[in-house]
């Protein structure tokens, strides 16, 4: 009896053990994906026409879920807010706190969430089918980086487009806000809404809301390339690899927000 | 272009390991230009990595391997690009890209090297693109299918997207080119035109070429034949020519070489493993 609770809890420490070595190995994997796409910005051959794909596909493929989102955000704010600053009877203040919550934080973190379950899950699985078709080994084969040909081009794709989407997100939620608190619950006047807003942003406020979007987009895509180019298994890895892809890339969005927030609530 | 006046692959005890499993002990043998090698073996018997360790797929433990004179052993993933673009290689369900037209899977070496190291072959600098597709149209025509041109590799049928992955390969006229499995999961007919076309690839171009295969039938068809560009057509070589010497047969067995030789000499082989494997694919 003894020994088997012994012999137990060494088989619990070694596969403690074993996962915490697969995990580290996992993010020395990641580390060296991402130095690799990284370097390739400043290396030859650039595949100018893949990234604008790309761009095209992330950004102007993605406004139909942002816009939407951005605008059912700002009027869900405005709506919410509108209840709870009657209670203490500060209405006016809706403009500044519908501005701050969209720009700081709701925005971005909305965005990323939106292009990481579209992107993210796209991007690994179309790397994963690739990886188990052997056409990423093909690719190799032929005299191709895969890093430079596909991961380069989508970090440098979302990284610039999430920033222009969350940008849109924000604007959209604004007027969205404005509609509600304005022409439909008359909680304070139009211009005083703008003024009111506008005078409560810092540029504090306005860096959050643009580094936030660039760091999320470059983790939305080196997570799903990440997870595409190391799927195994057939069809069945390419699912498993997508849901990977999504969730990590969403668990990481909240932790960098976190610590970005840890910075500029410090500034 | 890179040097083909020695040995084309030289292997020199090559060990590969995969975890703690062996996939290659103390592989040796030797390349030259227009030869042929077929790789038969079993399942798990590491034909596939040895073929991918050639070009650096796969990543060696020991030995050394040698690619147009220059050793690969100690060059980077990134060092490596330049050498591959002069190699082709079919995979074994052809690897073509499915996001690109047949067309544009072809042209993509071309493109390749014009963009990645643009010196050499047909892919030089500048070249236009009417060049290229004109190259593309060669290369599908050699393989009986240029009228595929537009369509998607989805479209094609296993056999037709073999072919398209010959054409791709060969469209930059390597002096190397790399077959795995090229008749698996074929019916006889379209198995016998893959290896054909393989087999004229070799002789037009006078390619070396390493064939991984299943099928004994295959290295007794290179072994056996030559193609005649004049009538265009197979000629069987008589029983002591010259030229079935350039076919050496490679057989493999849990990672390493138990025979390599003539077709003549494996057919009269007493080894009982490579005995029992030409009886059975006889």
């Amino acid at each position: 009896m003894l020994a088997s609770s012994h012999e137990g809890e060494v088989d619990a420490g070694g596969s403690l053990l074993r996962f915490l070595k697969t995990s580290l190995a996992s993010f020395q994997e990641f580390l060296f994906l991402a130095g690799r796409a990284f370097a390739n910005l400043v290396r030859s051959p650039h595949y100018y026409d893949d990234v604008f794909l790309q761009m095209d596909l992330i950004g102007v493929g993605s406004l139909p879920i942002v816009v939407p989102t951005g605008a059912l955000s700002g009027a869900i704010i405005a709506l919410q807010m509108s209840r709870a600053l009657s209670t203490y009877g500060a209405n006016s203040e809706v403009g500044p706190i519908v501005a701050l919550t969209l720009i700081r934080e709701l925005g971005p973190v909305l965005t990323a969430l939106l292009v990481a379950g579209r992107n993210a899950s796209g991007i690994a699985s179309e790397l994963g089918s690739m990886k188990v078709t052997e056409q990423i080994d093909a690719m190799r084969a032929l005299g191709t980086d895969p890093i430079q040909k596909l991961v380069t081009p989508r970090l440098i794709a979302t990284a610039t487009m999430l920033p222009c989407l969350t940008v849109v997100a924000d604007a959209i939620g604004w007027i969205a806000a404005y509609l509600i608190a304005v022409p439909l619950l008359h909680l304070v006047s139009s211009n005083y809404y703008w003024s009111s807003s506008w005078r409560a942003l810092v540029p504090n406020d306005l860096a959050q809301g643009l580094i936030k979007p660039f760091l999320f987009g470059i983790i939305i895509a080196l997570v799903g390339c990440y997870y595409g180019l190391r799927t195994t298994g057939g069809t069945q890895g390419v699912g498993r690899a997508t849901t990977q892809a999504v969730v990590s890339a969403s668990i990481w969005i909240f932790f960098v927000t976190f610590l970005i927030d840890k910075i500029f609530v410090n500034l | 272009m890179p040097d083909i006046s020695g040995p084309i692959v030289n292997f020199e005890q090559v060990s590969v390991t995969f975890d703690e499993t062996s996939a290659l002990r103390n592989v040796s043998f030797k390349l030259n230009p227009g030869e042929t090698h077929i790789i038969l073996g079993a399942a798990g018997s590491g034909k596939t990595t040895l073929l991918k360790a050639v070009i650096g797929l796969v990543r060696i433990d020991e030995g050394e391997i040698k690619l147009f004179g220059q050793s690969i052993t100690s060059l980077t993933e990134h060092d490596l690009y330049p050498l591959r673009s002069h190699i082709g290689m079919l995979f074994q369900e052809g690897g073509l890209f499915d996001s690109l037209s047949v067309g544009d899977n072809v042209e993509y070496p071309l493109l390749n090297q014009q963009t990645a190291n643009g010196q050499n072959g047909k892919g030089q600098p500048g070249e236009e693109s009417s060049s290229i597709e004109t190259h593309a149209r060669d290369a599908l025509r050699f393989v009986e299918l240029e009228q595929t041109f537009d369509k998607f590799p989805s479209e094609l049928s296993g056999g037709m997207r073999r072919r398209v992955g010959i054409a791709r390969a060969i469209v930059t006229e390597p002096p190397l080119v790399l077959y795995d499995s090229p008749t698996a999961g074929l019916d006889p007919i379209t198995a016998n035109t893959i290896m054909a076309l393989i087999l004229k690839e070799r002789d037009v171009s006078n390619t070396a070429s390493l064939i991984v295969t299943h099928r004994f039938q295959d290295g007794d068809l290179m072994a056996d034949f030559r193609y005649d560009p004049k009538h265009q057509e197979l000629i069987h070589l008589p029983e002591h020519d010259e030229a079935r010497n350039r076919t050496r047969f490679i057989v493999m067995k849990e990672g390493e070489i138990v025979f390599f030789g003539t077709r003549a000499e494996l057919a009269s082989s007493s080894d009982e493993y490579v005995k029992r494997f030409v009886k059975h694919e006889e």
